[in-house]
């Protein structure tokens, strides 16, 4: 993921918690796969489990790989099905002015971009879709920049730290990386200041 | 490190766990302990079949099964095939893999943060993980504790570290005396309704003041449970003598020679004298009144003698219709149909005793329900030896087995559609109970009294007149 440009699905809304991405009954799943099916079910389908016609993910207006979301996403519990829930569907990044915390990491460690804007260009990016569904966003990883098509001029930088950046460049995992360090580990447990005993 | 620079007790806890430290990366941090749950563990545990490989620390890891179990007639087979399934898949995965695991029907089976702490497992200085946001309780002894989503439960696994950069460190001070009728549910509450449900977003939260250092343990859990609903990664409290009482004695708690090494080492920990945070905050205990709130998400909270808030915004304006409230309401008042005193928040053995000394004598509202749901099957042990059920029973409230219950619309345990639940537990989300229940989360005391008025009350004056 060095270059992403995509339009994008807008969802207008603060504190989207992670019990609206996905609700607690479908986390009952042994596998990671499928969860996009219930990506934020209970906007998305009424109790008969018919599609709710003016939620965003119903309208055929608006597709894209990037999620645009409203401040103080993905609050709520560290369930990592809303990432699973989120990549599955086929997001390859969400874009907000501000995420939770434990989301940002399970997005990150799930090769999902949780991109922070400023305030400013968040609600410029919700107003241009809203005028122009056609409205494509542009992300380019290696240098941390995100622009709207045609508006260059007005770059956002990002954050991201150098060694997300190489995995999700790189398709890497956290794990190889960890298995790796064994021996630094094991010597860690034989020099460590204080070892308990359970 | 430079040596002599004051620090926190959470740099200390930390700084002694980093195996890694490199610029750019995050640090690989050395886990102690890992508690394993039916609900995020098996993926970790097909990541680890399909790699080949066992836990590094299997004597480090300890498995539960408490968010899908049912908290009726546990003896017999779960009902609901999904439920069952993973608690299945749980024992099967424990069992494969070699973990110990407190299932249904062992007597250590509960809530993972009611077990860890009841068996002396969590303790001072120790980090401590689990695939579960209120994983944060654990920091009540002066531990490192923080949930982690289910890719980290496989690091750990693998690996017995996760990558984690650290966190900032904030201190929140609360001093002076409480009112009678107010407790650690209530500081907490009234702290994220001061700060909101995001303002400690990116911090590691040190509970410090007189009127934390007076809580129980129980108390200090409650608080540092619902750290993360302000946003932070977690919460931590000093270790003290109150620490050592109670853990002194527990099943896995260190003995004879390692005991004392260990305090020593536990003593260590405080905050130095001069040690700096990167923001703090201090509020007097003596503000706070019984909480409740009305909104939902935990940040929307007011004292419970206050009227509903103008909403701020959309999201407000949303969360009110939701609840069927309406500003400028009184709260006081507002009639209930169930009550839920559980959960990992409040449902160790002092919540179920400040219950049962409150009721004693009184009964429920008619067409109230009411679920007083044990956090683990030695607490639910514990109050019926100290004859805490027959309290319960007279006053027509009814004591489950131990789980997770209504605190997640997950297992049996629903709040139905529309419905007002005032509950114990930490999240009042939409649908956090059951689709369309509304929550009002509260103390143990304010739900109690609540059972028994049938509607919110103030709980100070129900004590004053009695
Ligand atoms: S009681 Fe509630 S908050 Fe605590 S672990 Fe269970 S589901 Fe999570």
């Amino acid at each position: 993921m060095k270059y992403t440009k995509s339009t994008c699905v807008p969802l207008n809304i603060e504190n989207v918690d992670t019990d609206q991405i996905i609700p607690a009954r479908f986390l009952k799943a042994t596998t990671k796969e499928g969860f996009g099916d219930n990506l934020f079910r209970d906007w998305r389908y009424d109790k008969q489990d018919q599609p709710i016609a003016d939620f965003v993910l119903n309208q055929d207006t608006y597709k894209g790989e990037i999620l645009v979301a409203g401040k103080n996403f993905g609050c709520g519990s560290s369930r990592e099905h809303a990432a699973w829930s989120i990549d599955d569907y086929g997001f390859k990044i969400v874009v907000s002015s501000f995420f939770a915390d434990i989301f940002k990491g399970n997005a990150l460690n799930n090769g999902l971009l949780p991109l922070v804007v400023s305030e400013e260009f968040l609600a410029e990016l919700f107003a241009d879709i809203e005028a122009d569904p056609s409205t494509t966003l542009e992300v380019d990883l290696e240098a941390q920049t995100a622009w709207i098509t045609g508006k260059e001029e007005n770059k956002q930088s990002f954050e991201i730290d150098d060694y997300k950046k190489m995995c999700l460049i790189n398709g890497y995992d956290d794990i190889d990386y960890l298995l790796s360090l064994k021996e630094n580990i094991a010597k860690y447990e034989q020099d460590r200041v204080y070892a308990f005993n359970v | 490190m430079s040596n002599n620079k004051p620090r926190t007790l959470f740099d200390k806890v930390w700084d002694n766990h980093v195996v890694q430290r490199k610029e750019g990366f995050p640090d690989v941090l050395y886990i102690d302990t890992h508690f394993i749950h039916e609900v995020t563990s098996p993926q970790a545990f097909n990541g680890l079949r399909n790699r080949g490989i066992q836990l590094a620390r299997v004597d480090q890891t300890w498995g539960t099964a408490d968010h899908n179990v049912p908290t009726k007639d546990q003896h017999l087979p779960i009902k609901e095939a999904l439920s069952r399934h993973q608690v299945e898949t749980l024992t099967k995965n424990c069992d494969e893999f070699g973990v110990k695991l407190y299932g249904l029907g062992h007597p250590f089976q509960g809530i993972v943060h009611v077990i860890g702490p009841e068996l002396g497992v969590t303790q001072p200085g120790k980090t401590i993980v689990c695939g579960d946001s209120h994983t944060s309780t654990h920091g009540a002894f002066g531990s490192i504790a923080f949930g982690i989503g289910t890719s980290q439960v496989e690091q750990v696994m693998s690996s017995q570290c996760t990558l984690q950069n650290k966190p900032k460190a904030m201190r929140i001070v609360v001093d002076g005396e409480l009112q009678e009728g107010v407790g650690a549910k209530d500081i907490v509450l009234y702290v994220i309704s001061k700060l909101s449900a995001s303002g400690g977003t990116g911090y590691f939260v040190e509970f410090a003041g007189s009127a934390i250092r007076n809580l129980s343990m129980e108390g200090r859990m409650t608080v540092c449970n619902m750290s993360i609903e302000m946003g932070a990664r977690g919460g931590i409290i000093a270790p003290d003598q109150t620490t050592f009482d109670y853990l002194e004695g527990r099943e896995f708690a260190p003995k004879g020679e390692k005991w004392e090494e260990s305090l020593a080492y536990w003593k260590s920990l405080p905050t130095d004298e001069g040690a700096t945070f990167d923001a703090e905050f201090v509020y007097d205990a003596a503000d706070i009144a019984p909480m409740v709130t009305y909104g939902t998400n935990p940040g929307m909270g007011v004292g419970v003698d206050s009227a509903v808030p103008t909403p701020e915004s959309e999201s407000d304006k949303k969360a009110l219709e939701y609840m069927g409230l309406k500003e400028g309401e009184a709260l006081i008042g507002k009639p209930i149909d169930y009550v839920f005193i559980g959960s990992c928040t409040n449902a160790r053995i002092e919540d179920l005793r400040a219950v049962a000394e409150f009721v004693k004598g009184k009964k429920k509202a008619d067409g109230v329900n009411v679920w007083i749901v044990p956090g683990s099957k030695q607490v639910e042990k514990q109050a019926i030896a100290e004859g805490l059920d027959k309290v319960y029973a007279e006053a027509g409230f009814e004591l489950r087995e131990p789980g997770c219950s209504a605190c997640l619309g997950m297992n049996e345990d629903k709040v139905p559609e529309g419905m007002y639940c005032i509950s114990t537990s930490n999240r009042n989300f939409e649908g956090r109970q059951g689709p369309g229940a509304r929550t009002l989360l509260a103390s143990p005391l304010t739900a109690a009294a609540a059972a028994v008025n049938g509607h919110i009350v103030d709980v100070r004056e129900e004590l004053t007149t009695a």
